[in-house]
């Protein structure tokens, strides 16, 4: 009884809370470093977003993303930062299964596994079927 | 314009609109997709990109200080967020289908809806039936504190809150907005849970919701770094502004210019989707 009562809903909510707290301040921070460094860099460029284009394939795809971001590119720090930010609410929901887990909330456990392979589908899965 | 005077304007156009949608509780999202396609003349595409990224920084951040109040449910928040995520696959999906116009129609009309939502006022008799067997199975009645002690509640009619979470999901992922307003609407109205309650869980299940359609769109290259930058941050800091001034005594009036402010922008957002000029 003491490990249910350890892991009871809210003990495990703010968890959560604080985890996805912590991680938009990352984001936000890899964001703003990577905005210094690409208006740096084409603060003086014309802006034009009035034609859609779509990204460029390395600004596409997670592995993209991270090659980019580690050329210490701006535009790729700033799609990393917004890859964590994405990935905050994954985590939430990746926590969210250890936690039922630790209740031994079989019922919990099962729908919580589906929205997170549905949210892994998406950022893994919706580029092959695009 | 250039890119740095470009990027200034937008976020501070987008701490103004996290500002606003903090201190309303409608969220910040509703009102960047029309203030960048309107007053910047942003493709309709990457507007939904850069406000969905915006949805998921304000859900997250305002998490940590909605839990510990007590009140969010987790049991029927993961569980809608089944049908949240499924049809954010579904809208985002759709949003290559569907006409940029008839996205800003569908925008406009959602934009009206979610003004009319905020002026109503939110009393419900409160239900004496017996639990709901689904509910009750499913382990969703639950407990919140208040001033007089602990308030039990039940939860009714799971299918139909199950379905509009579906719908809210689907809004989303099509127009890039929390769709808070009608996920409330399944919460209050169709499974009787008390607003605190649903207002809570709302905004943890918009960050997930969001981020379902999140991957959709950067494998589409809707999410643009120099574009989706001011805009999250802008939000962001605006709505952590808001939290911190929160004074009950103004909204009241913020709120009517607020929504003023949304209606105004619906009706553009739709004039624009029929005229075709979008």
């Amino acid at each position: 009884m003491a490990a249910s009562q350890q892991w009871n809903d809210q003990r495990v909510e703010e968890i959560i809370g604080n985890l996805l707290r912590a991680g938009v301040l990352l984001s936000a921070f890899v964001v703003l470093s990577g905005g210094v460094i690409y208006l740096a860099r084409h603060g003086d460029s014309p802006a034009n977003y009035r034609v859609f284009r779509g990204e460029p394939g390395e600004l596409k795809s997670v592995t993209g993303i991270l090659h980019y971001a580690f050329a210490m590119r701006g535009r790729g720090i700033i799609q990393l930062g917004l890859l964590i930010l994405i990935a905050t609410p994954v985590a939430r929901v990746a926590f969210a299964i250890f936690g039922f887990a630790a209740e031994k909330d079989r019922m919990y456990v099962v729908f919580t596994l589906i929205v997170f392979v549905i949210l892994l589908y998406s950022l893994f899965g919706s580029s092959l079927m695009v | 314009m250039n890119v740095l005077e470009f990027t200034l304007l937008v976020s501070l156009g987008s701490l103004l609109a996290g500002l606003l949608g903090s201190l309303t509780g409608l969220g910040g999202g509703v009102v960047l997709v029309p203030l960048l396609t309107i007053f910047f003349k942003v493709d309709l595409r990457y507007a939904i990109g850069a406000s969905l990224v915006s949805v998921i920084a304000t859900s997250s951040g305002a998490a940590a200080a909605y839990v510990k109040e007590g009140f969010s449910n987790i049991r029927i928040g993961m569980f809608l967020e089944i049908a949240t995520t499924l049809g954010a696959l579904l809208g985002a999906y759709l949003t290559a289908k569907v006409s940029t116009s008839a996205i800003s129609i569908i925008f406009g009309s959602v934009l009206l809806y979610s003004a009319y939502i905020s002026r109503r006022t939110r009393s419900r008799a409160e239900t004496e039936d017996p639990p709901d067997p689904l509910a009750t199975k499913l382990r969703m009645n639950g407990s919140f504190p208040t001033t007089s002690g602990i308030r039990h509640y039940n939860v009714y009619r799971v299918p139909t809150g199950f379905g509009l979470m579906f719908g809210a999901g689907t809004l989303s992922g099509l127009l890039g907005i929390g769709s808070g307003a009608v996920k409330v609407l399944a919460m209050d109205q169709a499974m009787k849970i008390p607003f605190k309650v649903s207002t809570t869980t709302s905004n943890f299940m918009i960050g997930v919701t969001a981020a379902a359609s999140a991957g959709v769109y950067l494998s589409r290259g809707y999410i643009d770094p120099g574009l989706a930058m001011p805009v999250m941050l802008g939000v962001l800091v605006g709505s952590l502004i808001g939290t911190r001034i929160l004074v009950k005594a103004e909204t009241k009036w913020l709120r009517l210019v607020f929504s003023i402010v949304i209606v105004v922008l619906a009706l553009q957002m739709i004039y624009k989707g029929i005229a075709g000029r979008i």
